[in-house]
């Protein structure tokens, strides 16, 4: 069991989470060409490693996270809110 | 090498067992081949062993990382089937199973093929009529399959639950009657064997470390057991197939890769005849009774991304739970084995077995849940694409620009998220 230490929640059971994936992919603007959209939906760089990746709080908060695991360990560094308006809250917060 | 059979397991039995020699040899590795072939897993070891039978080209090494058996060929829930219904996929599941049926024979080696059938239960009217066009496109297409009623189902497997007031109630089965499940160990050994007999280097313990190009070509491979050159390289390292991309310097790929878990009960008596699945909504399990008698049990994908060859415990309760939902008979048994393999997950739910950027490199990859059944077609079809330098025609749209043109063999219609192509 990965325990995913949400900012909002607290140390949570991943099993409260939805998988997102990779979280550094950029999606290109709606008029980009073909081929940048095939990458973007398609390509995967599928490290292994340290990777930043999506989780949804699905059964907890409802935010989604942005949090940087190791792919090999499942050790987890970083977990940071997906939305830069709810980091920014977060900043704030005593 | 001893040839099997009834005589020489006769005349063992009389002096001993010690007449038996080693399956295959432990040589050094050379420092050229013809064909290097990356990856000793069944499927890289039926690649050698039919480029040496179909084509005639015996100067080939198998590069495997760890020991013969010891990765996926190890960590597989043994099924072969055949029920698919894309274009392209039906016809090599057809020709893979056509060759498991006669895999013992040609390999002059017992892989324990048991075509017990493999029975999808059916829990609503919306799946019957699935099924029933599916199975209907497989047997338009050469292949077996039929429906059963729940009369028919209940004589056949008679412990299902099948009370009205079941979680799930079942309403009918599809069946694919020749398929069944095989020995995995004797599989990845008797292609071993095969193709150590027609001349090929097996040679473990040896690890791919990185990859030495010349222009648009590999020239050779820096392995833990030294450098190795060839003319032309095959990946066959499903799991880990972006490592080794990534180490040839060609970026990303359609791939993400995932684990699968499976597991192994206790020995029981016979119980169970057939390989049967349970499908409702997001959940999939799938269990089978093996000769030994551990009922063998697989399930979902992790859900989430993950190198790490070892599962969650989520996975393990969602498992138990829908072996007991199926048969609540098996409530007090326990499990005493469970192991989980690194499974490449493609963005549509189908493989790969290409060209690829490189003039002599050739890929073999993406096989999600369906590489154990694969891998005598992976093989066949792998060293025709080696050989000729060109795809079969049944493999002629498993290529990695598909995306590209918007061909999608997307078995589930699950779309590109590889987590859910389970």
């Amino acid at each position: 069991m990965i325990r995913i230490p949400c900012p909002f929640c607290g140390e949570r059971d991943h099993s409260e989470f939805t998988y997102g994936g990779d979280g550094s992919i950029t999606y290109p603007p709606l008029g980009a060409s073909a081929k940048q959209w095939h990458d973007a939906v398609f390509q995967r760089r599928n490290i292994r490693g340290l990777q930043t990746e999506t989780w949804h709080h699905v059964f907890g908060c409802r935010a989604w996270l942005r949090v940087e695991r190791d792919t090999r360990t499942h050790e987890i560094k970083s977990v940071r809110a997906a939305h830069p308006g709810g980091q920014r809250a977060l900043d704030k917060t005593p | 090498m001893t040839r099997f059979s009834a005589w020489s397991v006769f005349c063992n039995g009389l002096t001993g067992q010690k007449g038996w020699d080693r399956q295959w040899r432990d040589p050094e590795p050379k420092s050229g081949y013809e064909v290097v072939i990356v990856g000793g897993g069944i499927h890289g070891l039926a690649t050698a062993c039919y480029l040496a039978r179909n084509h005639g080209i015996t100067n080939i090494a198998v590069l495997e990382k760890g020991w013969i058996g010891g990765g996926n060929a190890g960590r597989n829930t043994t099924i072969v089937r055949s029920n698919y219904f894309r274009p392209g996929n039906r016809e090599f599941y057809e020709h893979s199973l056509n060759l498991w049926e006669n895999l013992s024979h040609e390999l002059n080696y017992n892989v324990m093929f048991s075509q017990r059938s493999h029975v999808s239960l059916l829990h609503s009217p919306a799946a019957i009529d699935r099924a029933a066009r599916g199975y209907n496109i497989m047997r338009l297409t050469g292949s077996d399959g039929e429906l059963w009623s729940l009369d028919a189902l209940k004589k056949n497997v008679p412990h299902l639950n099948y009370g009205e007031d079941a979680r799930f109630p079942i309403f009918g089965a599809a069946v694919q009657r020749r398929a069944g499940t095989a020995r995995h160990d004797a599989v990845a050994w008797g292609y071993a064997r095969a193709a150590d007999q027609a001349g090929v280097d097996i040679i473990q313990n040896c690890e791919v470390l990185g990859v030495t190009r010349d222009g648009g070509e590999i020239r050779s491979l820096e392995t833990s057991r030294g450098t190795i050159s060839g003319r032309k390289f095959g990946f066959a390292v499903a799991g880990n197939t972006s490592r080794l991309w990534q180490m040839a310097g060609l970026g990303a790929l359609p791939i993400e890769t995932h684990k699968l878990q499976a597991f192994v009960t206790e020995p029981l008596k016979p119980l169970l005849d057939q390989v049967v699945v349970f499908g409702v909504g997001g959940t999939h399990f799938y269990m089978s009774q093996s000769d030994k008698g551990g009922l063998v049990f697989g399930g979902d994908l992790d859900w989430y991304k993950s190198y790490a060859q070892r599962g969650s415990l989520p996975i393990v309760q969602d498992v138990a739970e829908c072996a007991v939902s199926m048969m609540p008979c098996l409530g007090r048994i326990r499990l005493v084995r469970h192991w989980s393999g690194a499974v490449d997950m493609s963005m549509d739910g189908s493989f790969f077995m290409c060209k690829t950027p490189l003039d002599n490199l050739y890929l073999n990859g993406g096989w999600n849940y369906g590489g154990f059944k694969a891998s005598p077609a992976s093989g066949w079809y792998f060293a025709d694409l080696i050989a000729n330098n060109r795809p079969h025609e049944t493999i002629a749209n498993h290529d990695l620009k598909r995306f590209e043109r918007g061909y999608h063999i997307d078995e589930r219609g699950a779309g590109p998220d590889p987590k859910l192509h389970g």
